[in-house]
Formats: C-alpha cells, structure tokens, sequence
C-alpha cells in the first residue's frame, strides 16, 4: 500500500519518503496471495475501488513490464456446489453486471473446460475476466524502484514513534527511531501502515479502528499447470463480507509461476496471535480437496499467516483526517490491500496534487467511525 | 565381526539395484554406479545427490509413483519401484 502511494505521487511530481519498519514488503505483502479481484466484491464503493485499481494494476503492469511482477490477467472462477450456491452466485453476478464488472454465469459444461481438475459435483458457477494476480513483493519492489528513480527516498528499519505537528496542530512530519534520520518533515503524511496502522493513527491523535484478522495459507509442492485461474467457491464471497468472529474458511485456489499451488484463506479474529492451528489448516485442506479432488494426493511443502487489517463496516480507509490536517490514511483494506493498493495510490496522489479524485472519498473518510458510535 | 546386513534389490527405471537393509535409495542408486535420477522442471537437466543430508532437496525422486521423495533420505526397501522423476513429477495432473 505504502509503495503504491509512493509510486503515484512521485509519478505525480510530489517529493516522497517512504519509512518502513521493517524490510520492503515485510508486512501483509509478504503473508498474502497477491490477489486483484473484482469478483468478490458486492456493488457499492469497494467494487467501484477495485474496478478503478483492476485497470490500474493493468497500466501499472504494462508500465514496469508485466513478467516483472508477475502479473497475470488469468480471470477468476467461482464454483457453486449446490444449486443454491448457484442461485446466490446469479443473483450477485446481476449486480455486479450493473456496475461494469464483466461476470459471466456458466453452467457445468463450460465450468469443467475452464478448470477441467474441478470437483464433478460442482453444478456451475462464473466467470469473471477482469480477475488477476501479482506476486506481491515483486510489486511493491518494483513500484519502489520506479518511485525511486523518480526522486523517491526509502528508509527500510525504520520505525515511527510519533508525528511532528505545528503551533496549530497540523501534522508537520513523524519522528523515527533512526539515528540518521529522527526526524523527517513533510507537508503529507500518508498512514499506509496495514495492519498497524491503527497503532500508528492513536499516535498521531485522529485513530481509526483497524484491526488484525487471521489468515492461513497452505503452498503445495511444485506442479506443472493444475489450476488455470483464480478458483474460489461461491461461499467466499459470504465469507469476505461477514462480521462473524469465529473461524470462517472458504478455499482460494490458484496456481503461481513457481509451479506451487496457494490454497487459502481462512480468517480469525484472534488479534496478533502468530500460534499455528492444526485443526485450521486441515480445514482449509479438506475444503480444497473438495473443490480439486487430485489435490488429495498432492503433499504440502509449508504454510505462512498474515494479518489482514480490517474496520468495522468493512471499508478501507481513504482520505484527508480532518482531526490532523496534514495527515492522510491509506490503510483498512482487509485482505484485498494488494488489490486497492492500485486506486488508493492514485486517488490520494490526485487529492494531494489538487486535482479531483476519480472517486468519491466520502466513503472511506477517516473520521466516519466517530459519527457511527456517538 | 559384525555381519553385513541382508540383501535384496529394488527396481530404478525396471532395472534391479541391489542394496542393504538401511542404506539410502540414493546411496543404492550411487554404489550401482547411476549419478543421476531426475530432470529438471524448466531445462531438463539431470539430478542426483547435491547434499545428500536432507537440506537441499536436489535429489528428488519418484518412489512407487509417488514423486518429490528426497532419495538421500528414504530408505531403500525390498520390492520398492523407484523412478526417474520428470519435472514436478506430476505430469498427469496438467491441465
């Protein structure tokens, strides 16, 4: 997230410094799949979000050179196994049709000839071709180093510990815990902080509630080409959108240039516990069993977490913080941060550079958790 | 005096290996005088022992149909069927 605001507003003339705590990428970047869907969205402002950063991911691909970040425009398959699966999968396709996502209902015949591994039992499904992947620590390297030749600067290990503000309480720049750098002034800050990023919003005095959810993710051993897209089941779509605080799992399948095949995703709410659950990943094995039965005979080589950072109404958060002008947010993406990262960047670089944004912010305001609990 | 452990062979490609209770597919594969039993995934080129302790997964081979054995670490057993693995090994899975 951080690498892709740095990457739009050095594109857009602005002078960047991006400081990280740890190592490039070290956050969720490096415990996710890299997914940039528009399929798991229901219409309203995060599937507007992700259609803008879908094209976006695109231009950004032809830009630093697709192979360079393994981006691939492979689409996504949903599967239903039930025909009510299959009606509820209908009826949000119907809707996301209405707002320019290109989703296509199909029936079994043409299910079992996008992915001709897929369980017999599924009944249909569809077909969403605006889905695509990157590997995500390629991309923010790569979008680091344009951002960098542009007259960027990058502090890696670089921890902030508080934020500089002025006579009037703007925020006028953070305070690390470098010694070559322990101050840095800016007219911006930008909180692209993830998961952390609620932390870091308490320090500055304008918090917002981002909190961390569990997610496991199962890497098999290499494979020639199994899974042709991104496979997930109509049950995901539930999932992404639900508040339960138990264990939810609902199996993403897809395969990567390396030949290893990703299977997640579970989520928990257990704050940041890194503990591994046995009973977890075997679930999430099971489920993927269920959808590609040959992976049955497939062994594991590992499995990583991450923390996905989310808010309570599901929304990122994006925009100018009226509590501390000078700082704005970028974070709150849940586990589609890879796949927003591409629209956020960009529309904070257009607020920044004076222009209009393409979208509305007001959805993503910061201060709109203040308003909701008086 | 200790005696030698017992004898027996398995096959590698259908050809029989001779080997000891204990010893190692690859140590069989290496005192039969073959250095090599895979090929890899994007050029084809051949395997064998690299570490031969475990670490560097070179020496992958297919052991009764079942690919991505570490040859350095399976223990060679009567009867077993072990073969040259090709890439992944998982050639019948693509799609």
């Amino acid at each position: 997230m951080g690498a892709a605001c740095a990457y739009y507003c050095a594109t857009a003339g602005l002078r960047v410094s991006v400081v990280e705590r740890g190592a490039i990428g070290s956050g969720t970047t490096s415990a996710c799949e890299g997914n940039i869907l528009v399929s798991d969205k229901e219409p309203g402002p995060e599937l507007d979000l992700a259609l803008l950063s879908s094209r976006l991911w695109r231009r950004i691909g032809e830009e630093l050179v697709r192979s360079t970040i393994e981006y691939e425009a492979k689409g996504g398959v949903v599967v239903a196994g039930s025909p009510d699966s299959a009606d509820g999968l209908r009826h949000l396709t119907a809707g996301q049709r209405t707002t320019g996502v290109d989703a296509v209902d199909i029936g079994p015949d043409e299910l079992f000839e996008l992915e001709p591994n897929v369980t017999r039992q599924a009944v249909g499904g569809a077909f969403y071709a605006q889905d695509a992947q990157v590997q995500p620590v390629l991309a923010t390297a790569q979008l680091l180093r344009r951002a960098r030749m542009l007259g960027a600067t990058v502090h890696p290990g670089t921890g902030v510990t508080g934020f500089v503000r002025d006579g009037q309480g703007a925020v006028t720049g953070v305070r690390t815990d470098s010694a070559d750098t322990p101050v840095l002034y800016a007219q911006w800050v930008i909180n692209a902080a993830g998961t952390w990023a609620g932390q870091l919003s308490e320090l500055a005095g304008a918090p917002v509630p981002v909190l961390p959810r569990k997610g496991f993710i199962l890497v098999t051993e290499p494979l020639p080409r199994v899974v042709r897209h991104k496979v997930y089941t109509a049950e995901y779509v539930a999932n992404v959108a639900s508040s339960d605080a138990g264990l939810e799992t609902s199996v993403v399948v897809e395969g990567t240039r390396a030949g290893t095949v990703l299977i997640g995703a579970s989520r928990e709410r257990v704050g940041f516990d890194r503990s591994i659950s046995l009973p977890v990943l075997r679930k999430l094995a099971a489920q993927a069993i269920g959808v590609f039965p040959f992976l049955a005979d497939v062994s594991l080589l590992r499995t990583y977490l991450g923390f996905r950072p989310y808010c309570p109404d599901h929304l990122p958060v994006i925009g100018p913080d009226p509590r501390a002008p000078g700082l704005l947010h970028a974070c709150g993406h849940e586990g589609a941060g890879i796949g927003l990262a591409g629209a956020t960047g960009h529309l904070l670089a257009q607020h920044l550079s004076g222009e209009k944004p393409d979208l509305d912010l007001t959805p993503f305001r910061p201060d709109r958790f203040e308003e909701a609990t008086p | 005096m200790t005696t030698p452990p017992p004898g027996f062979t398995f096959t590698f490609d259908g050809e029989p290996v001779p080997a000891r209770s204990g010893q190692s597919v690859a140590a069989a594969l290496i005192a039969s005088g073959r250095r090599s039993w895979r090929h890899t995934r994007t050029e084809g080129r051949p395997r064998g022992v690299f570490c031969g302790i475990g670490v560097c997964f070179d020496c992958l081979v297919t052991v009764n149909g079942r690919p991505n054995h570490r040859a350095c670490l399976v223990e060679a057993r009567p009867g077993d069927t072990v073969s040259t693995q090709e890439g992944a090994g998982h050639d019948d899975l693509a799609c």
